[in-house]
């Protein structure tokens, strides 16, 4: 894998020497994120993100270990072991907040990273497996963070679980059955409890696994770059460490202060109060809505209030996933070989007409079901399906891209005269680089 | 294949078979049918359990419910609607044409002959599983005057019926008995 230039591992003591002969953990270490890993050099701040997301399934992953040393998963006691661990475990308020708002941050940096590989055409050839493999985990990060919102077993927990194990009741025939097999009874009840909690525990270990098939399949090609251009020699990149770990540790480092300030002055700000009672079966809370990362899906869900063929509720259903799957697709109905979007001046306005449509969705899957949103929610959702399945392929058709620059280098280095006076500080017009 | 058969010629069958063709699919099937009995278990222990399933009836008092009033209990841990409708309500239920229902049912088939003023219905929209407004004093019945699900705008009609919303059937009658005048039997 990588480049002809990447430099191979040499040990530099005679311990090295000899853990190497036998165990080339150093070796894969110095490839993967040492000096031995050329990147391209003219990567931004939107290259960040996929450290971040590893940054928070690792807080994820601490967090959740220890709170689970005090939680116990009983549907009398699960809610006031959560009580316990706030008021009478050392610093368990902290870990608790820290884990809560630890999924937040999870999904905002994963949901960046996403944006940013839709702008850049991340998924095109040849890095559509690092895509669909992207898509897995974020499918296995959304039934953990559901799982894990239900154990505290309060009133949003409690009718979270019975409104997302009632997806699969929209099923024909079978869909009930395998609602009750799902829960282990009628109604989420202490079966439920016990194996979301097993199951909480597990993913996010199944999500590491995947997250080194990512890796492993981002560096057989290496990173993309803003420009879309390949790499062509020793010019475009520098090696990832010292280069990138620098840049990635101070960026690591401003979004932990980010995170501390919501998880110290505003900790409850993401989630909702009705989770702070006690679940109760025989009485849904008022509003009833997900956790922010799910509320433009749950717009989808609420859209199809028409029987058409099918049942409303199987549509409505079918469309959630469908939303999602239809990403696995993405790189075959984007034709257009340029991948970067800076170079694709149609594509680029309907991909921020796209991030102002999935914002209306989230906005729509918070409010109140009245009619007005629920018409907004259908046109959004409408515009959701249509940017990938008519949008897209016709963009890639018929638009007229920008000329690409001849390599990354050139890009970036625009010949002594533009680098002295940048952003056009000359006198002269600056002509853009051969 | 061929240089095999020529090394050892007597493996080969009349029928062209081979010794080894059999065995290797005894042995995978073997080893399937280990497997399937082992995910059996693996698989049957997420079904609700013994004594999530004994709890399989209620007996509920209804001589306190007045007209118009309606009550909630529970059965296998899912709520229940029992209401005592008015005349308005029955009448009002009575009018619609089946034609206008998406779940075609008369209020004559969801109570039982004789009882029907008392409407027993399991408190679970058909939609997603919350439990619908209309049973307490002041709560919103929705534009139909039933019951009206918050979660996602389900509206049912006095005959718990679905009549407006994403919910795909009306809400579902348990099966129940009148035990006495005042005592109904649910489950």
């Amino acid at each position: 894998m990588s480049f002809a230039w990447a430099k191979p591992y040499q040990p530099k003591s005679e311990l090295g020497r000899w853990f190497d002969d036998r165990l080339p953990l150093p070796r894969l270490v110095y490839g993967a994120i040492g000096g031995g890993y050329p990147v391209p050099r003219n990567l931004n701040y939107g290259w960040n993100f996929g450290i971040l997301s590893g940054l928070f399934l690792t807080i994820q992953i601490v967090t959740g270990i220890v709170l689970a040393m005090h939680y116990y998963a009983s549907a009398d006691g699960a809610f006031n072991s959560v009580e316990h661990i706030m008021r009478d475990v050392n610093a368990g308020w902290m870990l608790r907040y820290a884990h809560a708002n630890g999924a937040s941050f999870f999904f905002i940096v994963v949901y960046i990273h996403i944006f940013r590989g839709l702008f850049y055409g991340s998924y095109k050839a040849p890095r559509e497996l690092i895509w669909m493999l992207g898509l897995v985990i974020y499918l296995l990060m959304m039934a953990t963070a559901f799982m894990g919102y239900v154990l505290p077993w309060g009133q949003m927990s409690y009718w979270g679980a019975q409104v997302i194990t009632g997806f699969f009741s929209a099923i024909p025939v079978v869909g009930e059955p395998i609602r009750v097999w799902l829960l282990g009874g009628f109604v989420p009840d202490q079966a439920a409890l016990t194996r979301f909690f097993s199951l909480h525990y597990l993913m996010p270990f199944v999500i590491a696994g995947v997250v080194i098939l990512h890796i492993w399949s981002l560096h057989i090609p290496g990173s993309g770059n803003p420009t879309g251009v390949d790499v062509r020699t020793e010019q475009d990149t520098l090696p990832f460490h010292p280069f990138y770990t620098a840049k990635d540790g101070w960026f690591v480092g401003l979004f932990l202060i980010l995170y501390c300030a919501v998880l110290f002055f505003a900790p409850n700000a993401l989630g909702h109060p009705d989770n702070y009672i006690p679940a109760n079966p025989l009485a849904t809370p008022a509003h009833i809505v997900p956790e922010w990362y799910f509320l433009p899906f749950y717009a989808i869900l609420k859209a199809f209030t028409l029987d058409f063929i099918l049942p409303a509720k199987l549509w409505g259903v079918l469309a959630m996933f469908g939303s999602i799957l239809l990403l696995f697709f993405l790189p075959w109905l984007d034709r257009s070989p340029v991948r970067s979007g800076h170079y694709r001046p149609v594509f680029k306005r309907f991909y921020l007409l796209l991030v102002v449509d999935v914002l209306i969705l989230g906005w729509a899957g918070g409010a109140t079901p009245t009619a007005a949103v629920i018409a907004i929610s259908q046109l959004a959702s409408a515009y959701y399906f249509a940017h990938f399945l008519i949008i897209l392929p016709l963009i890639s058709k018929f638009e007229r891209p920008l000329p690409l620059p001849s390599s990354i280098s050139a890009s970036v280095l625009h010949g002594e005269k533009q680098e002295s006076a940048p952003y056009g500080l000359a006198k002269t017009a600056p002509v853009a680089a051969e | 294949m061929a240089t095999l058969e020529q090394v050892d010629p007597a493996s080969t069958q009349d029928d062209g078979i081979r010794r080894r063709d059999f065995i290797n699919v005894a042995a995978v099937s073997f080893a399937g049918v280990g497997a399937a009995a082992v995910v059996l278990p693996l698989v049957g222990q997420m079904s609700p359990s013994a004594d999530v399933l004994a709890l399989a009836s209620t007996e509920v008092d209804i001589s306190k419910i007045a007209s118009g009033q309606a009550v909630k209990t529970s059965w296998r841990k899912q709520p229940v609607f029992i209401r005592n409708l008015t005349a308005p309500e029955i009448a009002a239920a009575k009018k619609v044409a089946m034609s206008e229902l998406r779940d075609p049912q008369s209020l004559a088939e969801r109570t039982k002959p004789g009882k029907e003023n008392w409407l027993i219905t399991l408190g679970v929209c058909t939609h997603l599983g919350c439990v619908p407004l209309g049973t307490g004093e002041g709560e919103n019945r929705g534009d139909f005057g039933g019951y009206f699900c918050p979660c996602h705008g389900s509206h049912y009609d006095t005959a718990a019926r679905i009549r407006k919303g994403p919910a795909p059937t009306n809400l579902v009658v348990p099966e129940y008995a009148f035990t006495s005048d005042t005592v109904v039997t649910i489950g």
